[in-house]
C-alpha cells in the first residue's frame, strides 16, 4: 500500500528575489518579496497563507520573526533548523499538517543578504568547543577532511572535484539568472587559490544574496491552481552527528537514510529520476550525494561525475540552474533547489530544460555533512 | 583510575582539569566499555549513564587531514588532523613537529598536551619520522 503522504500535497506557487545582489535590502525584505512572487505565481494572497515553515541564521526565533513581517498569523508554524537542508526537510513538515488538516496553505521560505551584508563564506553557528584550539575555517574544513578521506579510500582526485564545478558552470551558461556565467575549465579549477587542501576557492558554492519561497497546499486543492501542480511523492530526512568528529564514516553521509525512506514514500527507484538537483556547497557534497542516494556505487562518484556524465548532454542531470557552484547560494541553499526542481517538473526552463522531465530528487545538506533531507516531486502522471 | 577532579563537575571541566595535570583521559562506559569523545555524561553507543574516566595511551592514526592556507605574515599554513586513538574516539587536532604538508592519512601520532595557556590543548606529534 502507498505510504498516505505520497502525492498527498503539492506545490502549487515558487518565488525567487534579489539572487545575486540585494543591495539595501534585509534577509525579511527578501524573503518577503520572494513570498510575494510565490503567492503571484499561484494566484493567492498573503491572508490565504495559514502554515509557514522557515530558518534563518538571522532570526533567533524566525517563524516569529517571519510572521511578524509579513503580517499573519499562522495557524501552524515550523522553525526547524538543520541548516542548509531546512527547506527540504520542511516538505515533510508542512505535509504533515496539511494532511492532517493542520493548515491549509503552507508556506516554506528564505531570505538572506549574506553578500551585500558581509560577503564572506560566514556562519552564524556557534563554535565547537573541542574544535577551538586547532582553528578549522568553518565549514570548509570539515568538508575538505571528508574529501580528503574520499580520496584516499577510493582514489578520488582533485580533477574530479574540478568536474563538478566545471558541469555546475556549463548548466549556469544555460541559465540566465546564474551568477556567474563565464567559462571556466578543470585547470582554473585546480589552479584556483587552495583554502583547506584539497579545496581550493572554486570548490567552494557562491556567496550570493538571495531568497526563496514555496506555496504548497493538498492534492485535492491542487488542481484547482493556474499552475500545473508538481506532487510530493516522497520525502525524509536523516541526522547522524553535528560536528564533523562525531561523523563515523566521513565517505558515508546520513543521505543514504533519507534518501531510501525518500525513494520508499515514493515508491520508485533511482531509475524513475530525470532530474537531480543536489546541495553542492563544496564539490566533494555532489560525489557523496550521488552514491549515498544510489545513483552510483560507494566510491565510484569521482568517476561518475567526471567526461560532463553531469552536465548538459550527460547521461543524468544534475543541479541545472547551475547549483550553489554557480547560480545561486546565500548561506543556506535548500529552498532553491526545491524552486529548480519544480520548474523543470513544469516545463519551464527554456534552454536547460530537461527533455521530459517527470521526476526530480531534492537533497539538502545541513551542518558539516550533519543533515541530510531528501524530497522526490512528480507531476500528475507519476501519481 | 582514581578521580583526580571532583566528580560532581561536568565532564567539560573534567577533561580540562585532567590535561591541566598532564593526563589524557576520557570517559568509558562500564556497559558497552566503549570510549568515547567529546566527553559526555551518557556513552552515545549504548546509552548507559554509568561512566568512569580512564587513561588513553596517547597514541593513534591520522584518519584525515587538511592544510589550511594562510600568509606567511598570518603565520603561514597549518594542519588540522581528525586523529582516531588506538581506543577507539575520534578528534579534532593539529600535527606538529612535521610540515603540514608531509601529515598523510594512516600515519601513527602520539599525543602530548599544550599547557602554555589556561586552556589545555592536545596536539600530536609523528610516531615515526616519515
Amino acid at each position: 500500500m502507498p505510504h498516505e503522504l505520497r502525492g498527498s500535497s503539492a506545490i502549487v506557487g515558487i518565488g525567487l528575489a534579489g539572487c545575486g545582489e540585494a543591495h539595501g535590502r534585509s534577509p525579511l525584505d527578501i524573503l518577503a518579496e520572494a513570498t510575494h512572487n510565490a503567492l503571484d505565481d499561484a494566484g493567492l494572497s498573503l491572508s490565504d497563507v495559514d502554515g509557514l515553515f522557515t530558518g534563518s541564521a538571522y532570526h533567533f526565533m524566525p517563524t516569529l520573526s517571519t510572521a511578524e513581517y509579513l503580517g499573519i498569523r499562522p495557524r501552524y508554524s515550523d522553525g526547524s533548523m538543520v541548516g542548509g537542508s531546512s527547506f527540504v526537510a520542511h516538505t515533510l513538515n508542512a505535509a504533515m499538517a496539511i494532511k492532517n488538516g493542520l493548515c491549509d496553505v503552507a508556506l516554506i521560505c528564505y531570505g538572506s543578504n549574506q553578500r551585500t551584508a558581509g560577503g564572506k563564506l560566514a556562519t552564524m553557528s556557534e563554535q565547537q568547543i573541542y574544535e577551538i584550539p586547532y582553528k578549522p575555517r568553518y565549514p570548509i574544513s570539515s568538508y575538505a577532511l571528508a574529501a580528503a578521506r574520499h580520496m584516499h579510500q577510493y582514489g578520488t582526485t582533485r580533477g574530479q572535484l574540478a568536474d563538478v564545478a566545471v558541469a555546475a558552470r556549463l548548466w549556469a551558461q544555460l541559465n540566465p539568472e546564474a551568477f556567474v556565467q563565464d567559462e571556466l575549465t578543470r585547470e582554473a579549477v585546480l589552479n584556483s587559490r587552495m583554502i583547506s587542501d584539497p579545496l581550493s576557492l572554486l570548490d567552494c558554492c557562491l556567496v550570493t544574496d538571495g531568497g526563496g519561497a514555496v506555496i504548497m497546499v493538498s492534492h485535492e486543492r491542487a488542481k484547482y491552481f493556474q499552475n500545473k501542480p508538481i506532487y510530493l511523492l516522497g520525502t525524509a530526512a536523516a541526522h547522524w552527528h553535528r560536528q564533523i568528529t562525531q561523523m563515523p564514516d566521513l565517505t558515508v553521509t546520513a543521505a543514504v537514510e533519507s534518501g531510501q525512506r525518500a525513494f520508499n514514500m515514493a515508491g520508485i527507484t533511482k531509475n524513475e529520476v530525470d532530474v537531480v538537483e543536489v546541495y553542492d556547497a563544496f564539490t566533494i557534497n555532489t560525489i557523496l550525494f550521488l552514491e549515498d542516494l544510489g545513483f552510483c556505487r560507494k566510491g565510484e562518484g569521482g568517476s561518475y561525475v567526471a567526461n560532463g556524465n553531469i552536465a548538459p548532454g550527460g547521461s543524468l542531470p544534475v543541479n541545472t540552474h547551475g547549483g550553489g557552484l554557480s547560480c545561486v547560494h546565500p548561506g543556506m541553499y535548500g529552498i532553491f533547489i526545491l524552486i529548480e526542481a519544480v520548474r523543470q517538473l513544469r516545463g519551464d526552463c527554456g534552454k536547460r530544460q530537461v527533455d521530459g522531465a517527470e521526476v526530480a530528487l531534492v537533497h539538502g545538506n545541513g551542518g558539516v555533512l550533519s543533515s541530510q533531507a531528501t524530497s522526490i516531486l512528480g507531476t500528475e502522471e507519476t501519481l | 583510575m582514581s578521580q583526580i577532579v571532583n566528580i560532581s563537575t561536568g565532564p567539560d571541566q573534567t577533561w580540562s582539569d585532567y590535561l591541566k595535570n598532564q593526563i589524557l583521559a576520557l570517559p568509558k562506559c562500564t556497559e558497552c566499555e566503549k570510549f568515547h569523545f567529546f566527553p559526555r555524561i551518557v556513552c552515545p553507543y549504548c546509552g548507559c549513564f554509568k561512566l568512569e574516566w580512564q587513561r588513553l595511551s596517547g597514541i593513534g592514526e591520522v584518519y584525515s587531514c587538511t592544510t589550511i592556507h594562510r600568509k606567511p605574515e598570518r603565520g603561514g599554513n597549518y594542519n588540522v588532523s581528525l586523529i582516531t586513538l588506538d581506543e577507539g574516539p575520534r578528534m579534532m587536532s593539529r600535527v606538529e613537529g612535521i610540515k603540514p604538508e608531509l601529515v598523510k592519512i594512516g600515519a601513527k601520532v602520539t599525543a602530548s598536551i599544550n599547557n602554555e595557556t589556561d586552556k589545555p590543548f592536545v596536539i600530536f606529534t609523528p610516531l615515526v619520522q616519515p
